[in-house]
């Protein structure tokens, strides 16, 4: 029923990393694992967590929710439920959930006799989340320095933190970030408009090649990546984007306390410059 | 348990190089000599050209360079000339538009008409890299799917530069030419209209921006995963599907539930790529011209709390008709 028609001979059993055949089955589309069974706890406990602290707060508005950290002043230690534990608590679990989720994905991958791309490029997520939650805080000393799940209060964080040191997009590597974020997307474009002009050109036409691929990107710019090029070209730059991401908030604050426009004075204030 | 994972070509053939296939009657010849750069064919192809001029193409370069340059030797002189202070202070130069008080009228060269003339150059350069992105396709029998993309991006460009400020009845509403100063501007145009965090429209926006980053990072990291069974050869993929195709779908199916096809993962990448820019511009063109303020207006849908306020509250000296 909600196998696909050549799927059958691809449900082979093996490829776990922990709990030999035990898990090894699928529920409807989704293969379970024992890591699958992970994620589905730490999934199920965490958000059960986050209804009950917005059952707890002021609001049911689905854009104003928030489970806010703790106060600065309890520092690296735990906090009460209501007073930021719960979100220490939901932070664990997000942390369980998104690493069974990778872990699941390798072997999803082994079993398939795929690559392990996928989860590594998972991982750099993951690695931008623990250091925005756990990373910059435990450097800064305080568990209430990381952003309060809720839609618009995690924005409200970013635009204050930002203005914490002024103007935040003269942070250099926010800027590399930024212009990463934004390439990537141009990639992605060029790459998915390709494809899809190629094998649709339109009606009464033969679907084109690789070939014709190629001669239209050097027709027009002077280079084509190629087709195995432009996704490691894509996979790179997104990742390197998430890296740079990574990268500009973890300074900010523990390595970085003034405001970004004035890091740029070593560059006013070369010597090379005083002539 | 050690295997081969796709990240770099580490064996390269050197072949021939290609010329490209063949142009219809009509087309001039291609220019350059294709060459090979090594390092680049440890990414992807290592060929560099030929590439097509075409009048399209030459004519888009005259104006791009000419507006490039124009940008470049008023911030020169904006130095008093001095190629070392144009260095040093590059990132912070710019080439501003008028001030406020000249409207949407035509300001001394001095006084934004630098500006106004660079801004129709550019404009004018990239519609017409537009109509040839259109024509390349056309002129090898692909599809016009890559220009549709590039006029989304067009869309957000002359929604910043073009129509808001004329919207808002003024040229000095537009993005100045210069790194820090076009950072300045994001910044006070979100400051002066209550902070764009609050404008939906931006929001989506940055949700298909994110979006597009992890398409493609999940597409380029599922490709190269199955690039052991030819998943790198898409077109192929897509009219005659392989096991590339089948693993690739099933891992997603296994993982989330769902999966898309070898060709409608492009569209899903397609359209998140364009209504970036799409979404975004709509919600700049609103700035200003319908939504003063997106705080106060996310106040009144009931989207955020209303915040305590210090009193008084301050008004913009702008809303009562004080000109600069």
């Amino acid at each position: 029923m909600s196998m696909l028609s050549f799927e059958r001979k691809y449900r082979v059993r093996g490829g776990t990393l922990f709990g030999g055949d035990l898990f090894d089955f699928w529920v409807g589309p989704f293969y379970v694992g024992f890591f699958g069974v992970t994620t589905i706890f730490f999934s199920a406990v965490g958000t059960t967590m986050i209804l009950w602290g917005a059952a707890m707060g002021p609001t049911w508005n689905l854009w104003q929710i928030s489970i806010a950290p703790p106060d600065i002043s309890y520092g690296l230690r735990f906090a009460p439920m209501m007073e930021g534990g719960l979100w220490q608590l939901i932070t664990i679990c997000a942390i369980g959930a998104f690493v069974s989720w990778a872990l699941r994905e390798v072997e999803i991958a082994r079993k398939l006799g795929m690559g392990l791309h996928v989860p590594v490029a998972f991982s750099v997520a993951i690695l931008a989340y623990v250091s925005l939650q756990v990373i910059r805080p435990v450097l800064m000393g305080a568990w209430g320095h990381a952003f309060p799940y809720g839609i618009y209060s995690h924005l409200d964080w970013v635009s204050n933190t930002a203005y914490q040191y002024l103007h935040f997009h003269y942070n250099p590597w926010h800027m590399i970030a930024v212009t990463l974020f934004f390439a990537t997307t141009l990639a992605l474009s060029m790459h998915g408009g390709l494809v899809l002009s190629a094998t649709n050109p339109g009606k009464g036409l033969v679907v084109k090649t690789p070939e014709h691929e190629d001669t239209f990107f050097r027709d027009l710019i002077g280079y084509s990546v190629g087709t195995l090029g432009i996704h490691r070209l894509g996979l790179f730059m997104a990742l390197a984007g998430v890296w740079f991401g990574i990268v500009c908030i973890v300074v900010s604050g523990p390595f970085w306390t003034g405001a970004w426009p004035e890091w740029w004075s070593w560059w006013l204030n070369m010597p090379i410059w005083r002539t | 348990m050690a295997e081969y994972q796709n990240l770099f070509t580490t064996v390269q053939p050197v072949g021939p190089v290609h010329h490209g296939v063949d142009l219809p009657r009509g087309d001039e010849k291609r220019t350059g000599t294709p060459f090979f750069i090594h390092l680049l064919g440890r990414l992807g192809n290592a060929q560099i050209g030929p590439v097509y001029l075409g009048t399209l193409g030459v004519a888009s370069l005259i104006f791009g360079v000419a507006a490039f340059n124009i940008i470049g030797f008023n911030m020169l002189a904006s130095v008093d000339w001095n190629p070392i202070q144009l260095i040093r202070q590059l990132f912070w130069l710019a080439l501003e538009p008028p001030p406020p008080a000249y409207g949407l009228s035509i300001p001394p060269l001095a006084q934004g008409g630098w500006w106004l003339i660079v801004g129709f150059m550019l404009t004018v350069s990239i519609l017409l890299w537009w109509a040839r992105t259109y024509r390349r396709a056309r002129q090898l029998g692909l599809g016009t799917h890559v220009a549709w993309a590039f006029a989304a991006a067009i869309w957000l460009y002359l929604v910043c530069g073009f129509f808001r400020p004329i919207m808002m009845g003024s040229w000095s509403e537009a993005v100045p030419f210069g790194v820090f100063p076009h950072l300045d501007w994001v910044s006070a145009l979100s400051l002066r209209h209550g902070n764009l965090f609050y404008n939906p429209f931006h929001a989506l926006s940055i949700v298909f921006l994110y979006g597009s980053v992890l398409l493609f990072a999940m597409h380029g990291a599922t490709i190269l995963a199955v690039s052991r069974y030819g998943g790198e050869r898409e077109i192929e993929q897509i009219v005659d599907r392989g096991t590339a195709s089948e693993r690739a779908a099933l891992f997603w199916r296994w993982t989330m539930g769902f999966n898309a096809t070898m060709e409608s993962i492009h569209r899903w990448a397609w359209w998140f790529a364009v209504l970036s820019p799409l979404v975004g511009g709509v919600g700049i063109l609103l700035t200003g011209p319908v939504v003063d303020n997106w705080y106060l207006w996310s106040v009144k849908h009931h989207v955020v709390p209303a915040y305590p306020l210090g009193n008084p509250v301050v008004v913009d000296p702008a809303l009562l008709g004080a000109k600069p």
